[in-house]
């Protein structure tokens, strides 16, 4: 009997909970918070566009790959210290995929005049094509970007990862940025109005149609800076955009969409609870706790937590 | 709903009936077009077609991509040495997206539109335990390059062979008593949680148990998991070995991972190499690999004690003295596992010569040709290692290496015997029907 692993791993798991709960709530929070920090803000991206054009964009994820993918290929093009190719991508990649999914915008979004549901049927196009351009010309490999510095933070129990918890130092300062683009520019003010109300704000002479394409690109740049971030820790790989929509998704609908609040606050509780249920039960419990969550908010608050109700 | 564009209306986009006729006689022109034309001729001047299920996408891509090197290398020294039978060889790649359906349609893909000999490839376990079934019903020879259980378990059919890569269950138990010697007696074992995994998971404890030592701890992770530090605190404390292998895309990040969570302060490693296969060891952050072991099929590293043909086979390939891609150090190869592409082309020779293989008809006989084989000598053919053949398994055995980490190589420090992997048959295909 005692010998059954199984058994092992239940005392193990008694020991652990008992003898290192502080360390590895420490672990399981500081893992929790890094998928946070890089969840907000793919998330954010979903979130405005759909706040602002009332549009649901499935290759959101696709723009996250193409960020870590043009993070990979500038950092291998500069030579130097790898903080140096890492800052190039971290400003020229979200550039690039801002430009790409401006002209998705011009050439698809629009002339389909935004219809919802020709939208997501269109954006499910765009999510293969761009994925086997990837695969096409970056390859089917799973590469490294050098981290700008490799610093390991000593802890009594464990190391851990110096850049991660840049990564959740940079996230906030992003979030912040968004935040007061938003609510102190005028940008963010025409952004704001034709969210309110599109007609409404085109007859006061707001060209809304550039405020949509202008939307557009800055969600798909918000989704690639997050992957330019994550990508020294989890490589760029053509199929890597699947579960930041997925959970970006998640984190929209339990939000609210078009809440910038509820897209933050979401972020933190899913990625969290992810980084906690997955330390002391399984990764699989906390994927399915986040699922039911989700069910559990379509059905009794369909506007998410910090959502207005659709007028 | 608002349509506004009439996105969803069909009778607007005016196809006629003329049109739709069109499409249709451009679609029969396709199916009569090259690449669907039989060879109206004796079969005798007709290549033999070997219909090669790849991991072209999905998690097995770098593997895929591997083995089709590989398999166009060995293919192109079978030709030019007066290919099978004296007809020449092709190969028709097909995309398995390391997925197990689509996998098993590829298979019928090849026995009724390529209407190949055979079909050869695939590594995933899962995409060989979905196929399966498929190159049974299609009586279809089927041979794989998987290293998983599943073939030698008997569980499969008739039809499925594995005869140039040894099983997870003889490696592990020949490599067991050098772990238990050398490395420690507590193992905890991270593995995927899929069909090769467990062959880790069910293998290893009673292996290490014969030897004296235990597996304390089983970590199962997913095989698409992208971030695993979540994973390490349900490693126990007193874990003196941690025994790995990981496989997909995300590799990389596991040890890196492992790197930062222990840093040097780690208990002893012993992995598979798929834990790192196609990824650079000297990659940052994984410095403290150093002095850590590794399983190895076949040497990435060109070791001191090189045979001709294992030089020969790796200029073949095209692989330099690290493992990776002549004239692309960044390149590195899947050396321990694609060399079992290049045998198994040539136990695929070997078979069809002694069946006289003509032609679909002589399926059966292929099989049983195959079944008969016995040993392959070491060589140009088999440049791994010598290996014998159990024809009621359909599997070979053959030699494991043990790679030490050290100064950014990977340098073989032991070699298995081929006794050492031996154990009882768990059945007999010989006594299905064919």
């Amino acid at each position: 009997m005692a010998d059954r692993p199984e058994v092992h791993a239940w005392h193990h798991f008694i020991g652990r909970v008992t003898v290192h709960f502080g360390p590895h709530l420490l672990l399981a929070a500081l893992e929790g918070l890094v998928t946070s920090a890089v969840l907000a803000l793919t998330a954010l991206g979903l979130s405005l566009v759909f706040g602002v054009m009332r549009v649901v964009n499935v290759a959101h994820g696709e723009f996250f790959m193409l960020g870590a993918v043009l993070a990979w290929a500038i950092s291998t093009a500069i030579s130097g210290h790898p903080a140096l190719g890492f800052l190039a991508a971290l400003i020229i990649a979200p550039l690039i995929v801002g430009a790409i999914a401006l002209v998705a915008e011009r050439l698809v979004l629009r002339r389909l005049n935004y219809n919802p549901e020709a939208t997501i049927v269109a954006t499910i196009g765009m999510l293969y094509i761009i994925q086997q351009l990837a695969l096409t010309f970056y390859g089917p490999e799973a590469r490294p970007v050098e981290p700008p510095f490799n610093y390991r933070i000593l802890l009594p129990w464990f190391g851990y990862s110096g850049y991660k918890l840049s990564i959740i130092a940079a996230s906030a300062l992003l979030l912040i940025a968004t935040w007061l683009v938003l609510t102190r520019t005028r940008i963010g003010l025409i952004m704001r109005a034709t969210q309110y109300d599109s007609e409404t704000a085109q007859a006061f002479g707001i060209p809304v149609g550039r405020v949509y394409g202008g939307v557009f690109a800055l969600g798909a740049m918000l989704a690639a800076i997050a992957a330019v971030l994550i990508v020294p820790i989890s490589q760029a790989h053509y199929l890597m955009g699947q579960d930041p929509l997925l959970l970006s998704f998640i984190v929209v609908i339990i939000g609210g969409l078009g809440s910038l609040r509820g897209t933050v606050v979401a972020a933190v509780l899913i990625g969290l609870s992810d980084g906690i249920i997955s330390m002391f039960f399984s990764p699989t419990l906390a994927k399915i706790i986040a699922t039911l969550l989700v069910a559990m908010v379509l059905v009794f608050r369909p506007q998410g937590l910090f959502g207005t109700a659709s007028r | 709903m608002t349509d506004k564009n009439g996105f969803f209306d069909l009778s607007k986009s005016g196809i006629t009936r003329r049109k739709a006729l069109k499409g249709l006689a451009a679609g029969a022109g396709l199916a009569v077009a090259p690449g669907f034309v039989r060879y109206a001729q004796a079969q005798s001047s007709a290549p033999i077609k070997i219909g090669f299920q790849s991991h072209r996408t999905g998690i097995g891509a770098a593997y895929g991509r591997w083995y089709e090197k590989t398999t166009a290398a060995a293919i192109k020294a079978i030709n030019a040495a007066g290919g099978i039978n004296g007809r020449q060889v092709e190969v028709i790649i097909e995309d398995d997206g390391t997925d197990p359906g689509r996998g098993a349609e590829v298979v019928g893909k090849f026995a009724t539109q390529h209407k190949t000999d055979i079909v050869f490839g695939t590594l995933f376990s899962h995409v060989v335990i979905g196929s399966a079934p498929a190159a049974g019903e299609a009586k279809m020879p089927y041979f794989v390059v998987s290293e998983g259980h599943h073939v030698a378990s008997t569980k499969l059919n008739r039809y499925v062979f594995q005869p140039g890569i040894t099983d997870v269950k003889s490696q592990i138990q020949s490599m067991a008593p050098w772990i238990a010697a050398n490395a420690g007696k507590k193992v905890t074992q991270i593995f995927p949680d899929f069909a090769f995994g467990y062959d880790h998971r069910d293998y290893l404890p009673p292996a290490l148990k014969a030897q004296g030592a235990d597996v304390i701890a089983q970590i199962a992770i997913p095989p698409t998991e992208s971030s695993f530090t979540k994973y390490f605190p349900q490693i126990p404390a007193e874990t003196e070995v941690i025994y790995h292998v990981m496989v997909g895309p995300a590799v990389l990040t596991f040890v890196k991972e492992l790197g930062e969570f222990y840093g040097s302060q780690r208990p002893q490693l012993f992995g598979f190499i798929d834990s790192l296969e196609a990824v650079d060891i000297n990659s940052p952050g994984l410095e403290f690999l150093d002095g850590s072991h590794f399983w190895e099929g076949s040497p990435r590293y060109a070791q001191a004690d090189d045979s001709e043909a294992q030089k020969a086979y790796r200029a073949a390939v095209g692989i330099d003295d690290n493992g990776a891609a002549v004239g692309d150090p960044k390149d590195v190869s899947t050396a321990a596992h694609m060399f079992g592409c290049w045998e198994t082309l040539y136990v695929v020779k070997k078979a069809m010569e002694d069946a006289g293989y003509k032609g679909p008809e002589d399926r059966a006989k292929l099989v049983e040709a195959t079944e008969a084989l016995k040993e392959f000598a070491e060589g140009p053919e088999h440049p791994q290692g010598p290996k014998t053949f159990n024809g009621k398994i359909h599997q070979c055995f053959g030699i494991q290496n043990i790679s030490k980490v050290e100064g950014g190589k990977l340098k073989v420090v032991h070699k298995t015997k081929i006794e050492d992997g031996l154990y009882e048959a768990e059945g007999d295909y010989t006594t299905q029907a064919l």
